[in-house]
């Protein structure tokens, strides 16, 4: 035989033995879920990050109330509550019969644990301040928690909805991160990291059982390599997609149908106040309005709408101030000169290594050009952005998305990266943060929009469309995203 | 053990030592917080400052450095910041991937490589030789990680043979987790097969010039004969040689082609690990791996001593 022909053959031969293994079958029992990153660790009381959110709440994890797909509050592990009249004393009423995945029986006492814990001076809880005016949990009965508080809190109800307060027990607290173990519908089975979460049906959840019986999250950041796992079978969702040209290859809605939904988005350029000139708010203005915020979202190819403050269309509280500053080179010109800030002030732009920081960045620097700025534009990767200009403020301005619903207290925060501080507005704040009449909060709550587009600490880009690429007959995956979450236990296949 | 191995395993420990400082000092002035990435956008500082503290971080550097050499002499890789587990464990889980996937590529390229190389040495100047070789030119001008995104559209996503990402373990049978290897290895292994091929054809050449040929094909030996037995087995130590240089190659090619595949490997560790400032394993693998490089070429060292005995009393060229 010779050589020529014998290599042929072993090719041949490793090929038809791996192709020998069938193609795997459409299982109907299992579900696979594509997600962007991979979460450090699987407790959602102990790290913000969001795959951890996604994996984990409303499926392993379960807090006294919860959000729905619309962004309401509603009961959960708690049935009902009511508040006193001073908004000291929230009482929750709590659900019978639920129990961990390991057993445990949930009560009052596992109430006070979890918001004691996550309070606590060793706590990295990134939402502590929801539990620092926590002044006690008291448990006149197993079954109802009165929680009594050092200030009115007006919203308590939709903070203890947050994942940051999921219902966790004593015993098995401290593995949550590598083991987590809740009263939700799924219960943890394995990590393989670097690769996947899977999940299985809880069958003794007090609730309805889930109809589909392990479910799988899996981590594929690149999204030409995502687009292959899901042409490829290997994924059958993919509920937050990152890129809008590669879904296209979706739209004909055979296999795969492309959804849009809506999340709390808000893209920012967001300037350091802490440094000249953006301590100016004639400069910041400039900033808006050089920028066509209009042409910019559209040539970048997304679809979105512009914002005016910081606030997502999707909120129930939002004000359209979109239009408090239009495109008008001239008179940025006009609002520079009046700050005393020279034609060729330079200035910088961080860009984090996301599609809309870098794509976005090159067309803001085209606007600001014109009005005589003179522009440097600085990628950076994550860790350094995290360091530099969030941890240290370090920076000019950075274009960055802010992703959490209801964050309007970030501008109240004393060291916080964008450096705002006004005084108004924080007395606005505290005012809206303690009314518990509804009416009054939403109206508060414009009030804080219309301060912030006035006071324009940052230039408020555009909230986007969540997009998601879902089996054709997959159903019940949540489309919107009002808080970070993918539900699956109401999803199901059809033929 | 020869004086000339000796000294090897000297520069063997002295490379360790000086790349493990290297590796210390470099990722600890880079910028980025390992806890500010930990916890990311949606942390306050009051928690990345617990969470540094946690992490040990706000120790002397000097301190940390010892503290971790130490752990290292001692076996003890540490606990992954990022992850929270031990290194050992999370790199017993990598390993499973990256040694099966450098092994078939091993296997694939020799495979490929010394076979198609000989052949083309024996039909020298046939218009069969200039083919080989200008395929294996161009293979080897090809990137890999662009050679896996077309063999994935090929045979994934068109012909469905193969997984176009992911991997499904060795827990159950081993034929699937095969399957998922394959494209990859072949990735990564065509362009060292065209290497090779170039390098066996030239050095199968030399040996057919050499006197020993002559004298196997006076003695009644075939063309063939003579090449298979006794030209091909003395091209072999630069083969062996080349195999070395290219194992570092190899082990970068797996941080890019396990990315294109999702494959949870070694080399996507290293990425990940690097992205995340996860700084115990980002220190523990560059170790690692140049311990795997030196200690490669020293096996390579040994074995072509054995292959040419001249080597070893220091007489050979």
């Amino acid at each position: 035989m010779s050589p020529h022909r014998k290599t042929t053959l072993s090719i041949l031969a490793v090929l038809a033995l791996a192709a020998a293994a069938p193609p795997a079958l459409a299982q109907k029992a299992t579900l696979s879920i594509g997600l962007a990153l991979e979460p450090p660790v699987l407790d959602p009381t102990a790290n913000p990050a969001e795959p951890i959110r996604s994996i984990t709440n409303g499926n392993v994890f379960e807090g006294l109330s919860w959000i729905d797909e619309d962004g309401h509050v509603q009961p959960r592990l708690a049935t009902a509550w009511s508040v006193s009249s001073d908004g000291l004393s929230y009482s929750f009423q709590l659900r019978d019969n639920v129990r961990f995945q390991d057993g445990t029986p949930f009560d009052c006492g596992i109430v006070r644990f979890s918001y004691e814990r996550a309070a606590a001076a060793d706590s990295t809880n990134a939402q502590k301040p929801f539990f620092t005016p926590i002044e006690r949990v008291d448990c006149p009965s197993p079954l109802e928690a009165v929680i009594q508080l050092k200030q009115p809190v007006g919203d308590l109800p939709y903070e203890l909805a947050w994942p940051d307060a999921a219902m966790v027990a004593p015993k098995t607290a401290a593995t949550n991160g590598t083991h987590p173990v809740g009263t939700g519908p799924y219960a943890f089975s394995a990590w393989r990291r670097g690769d996947s979460v899977t999940l299985v049906r809880n069958d003794d959840y007090w609730g309805a059982k889930p109809k589909i019986p392990t479910v799988t999250f899996r981590f594929i950041s690149d999204p030409l390599a995502a687009t292959n796992a899901l042409q490829g079978g290997e994924l059958d969702a993919y509920p937050s997609f990152g890129s809008r040209d590669l879904a296209a290859r979706f739209q004909d809605g055979k296999t795969f149908v492309v959804t849009e939904g809506v999340f709390p988005i808000k893209l920012l350029l967001a300037l350091n106040e802490a440094r000249k000139p953006f301590d100016d708010v004639r400069v910041r203005r400039a900033l808006a309005y050089a920028l066509d915020r209009d042409a910019i979202l559209q040539a970048g190819g997304s679809e979105g709408t512009v914002i005016g403050s910081h606030m997502s269309p999707s909120d129930p509280d939002y004000v359209d101030l979109s239009k408090r500053y239009p495109y008008d080179p001239e008179r940025a010109k006009a609002l520079l000169a009046e700050a005393g800030v020279k034609p060729g002030f330079p200035i910088s732009i961080t860009l984090p290594p996301i599609e809309y920081a870098r794509k976005g960045g090159e067309l803001i620097a085209a606007y600001l050009e014109p009005v005589g700025l003179k522009v440097t534009l600085v990628p950076v990767e994550w860790p350094q952005w995290l360091g530099q200009v969030y941890g240290q403020g370090a920076f000019d301005t950075t274009v960055i998305a802010h992703t959490e619903p209801h964050d309007l207290d970030i501008y109240t925060r004393p060291h916080y990266y964008f450096g705002y501080h006004d005084a108004a507005y924080d007395a606005l704040y505290r005012r809206y943060a303690a009314t518990l009449d509804p009416a009054e909060s939403h109206r508060l709550s414009i009030a804080l929009q219309e301060k912030l587009a006035d006071d324009e600490p940052n230039v408020f880009l555009f909230s986007a469309k969540r997009l998601g690429i879902v089996n054709a007959k997959l159903h019940g995956l949540w489309r919107n995203q009002p808080i970070a979450a993918i539900p699956l236990a109401d999803t199901y296949w059809t033929p | 053990m020869s004086g000339v191995l000796l000294r090897r395993l000297g520069g063997l420990v002295g490379t360790l030592f000086a790349s493990s400082l290297i590796v210390f000092f470099v990722l600890n002035v880079l910028p980025g917080d390992p806890a500010a990435v930990m916890l990311g956008l949606g942390a306050r500082s009051e928690a990345v400052a617990q969470l540094h503290h946690q992490l040990g971080l706000d120790a002397p550097i000097l301190w940390r450095y010892l503290h971790w050499i130490g752990g290292l002499l001692s076996l003890q890789l540490g606990t992954s910041f990022t992850y929270g587990i031990p290194v050992s464990q999370l790199l017993a889980d990598r390993l499973q991937i990256t040694v099966p996937l450098a092994g078939l590529t091993l296997f694939l390229s020799v495979a490929i490589g010394i076979p198609v190389g000989a052949a083309a040495a024996a039909r020298r100047g046939r218009f069969s030789d200039t083919a080989i070789m200008g395929t294996a030119q161009l293979t080897k001008a090809v990137p890999d990680f662009w050679f896996g995104m077309l063999l994935i559209l090929v045979f994934s996503l068109s012909l469905h043979w193969f997984p176009a990402s992911g991997f499904p373990g060795w827990d159950g049978s081993p034929l699937p987790a095969l399957r998922a290897l394959v494209l990859p290895a072949a990735a990564l292994a065509l362009p060292e097969a065209a290497s090779l091929a170039r390098f066996m054809r030239s050095a199968t050449l030399t040996a057919l010039q050499q006197d020993f040929v002559r004298t196997a094909r006076a003695k009644g030996l075939s063309r063939q004969a003579a090449l298979w037995r006794h030209a091909a087995p003395n091209a072999l130590i630069p083969i062996v040689t080349l195999i070395g240089v290219q194992f570092p190659l190899l082990l970068t090619g797996t941080i890019i082609i396990e990315n294109v595949f999702g494959l949870p490997g070694l080399g996507r560790l290293v990425l990940e690990a690097i992205n995340q400032r996860d700084l115990v394993v980002v220190q523990d693998l560059v170790v690692l791996l140049v311990a795997a490089v030196v200690i490669v070429n020293f096996a390579v060292d040994v074995l072509t001593t054995r292959l040419d005995p001249r080597l070893a009393s220091g007489d050979g060229t």
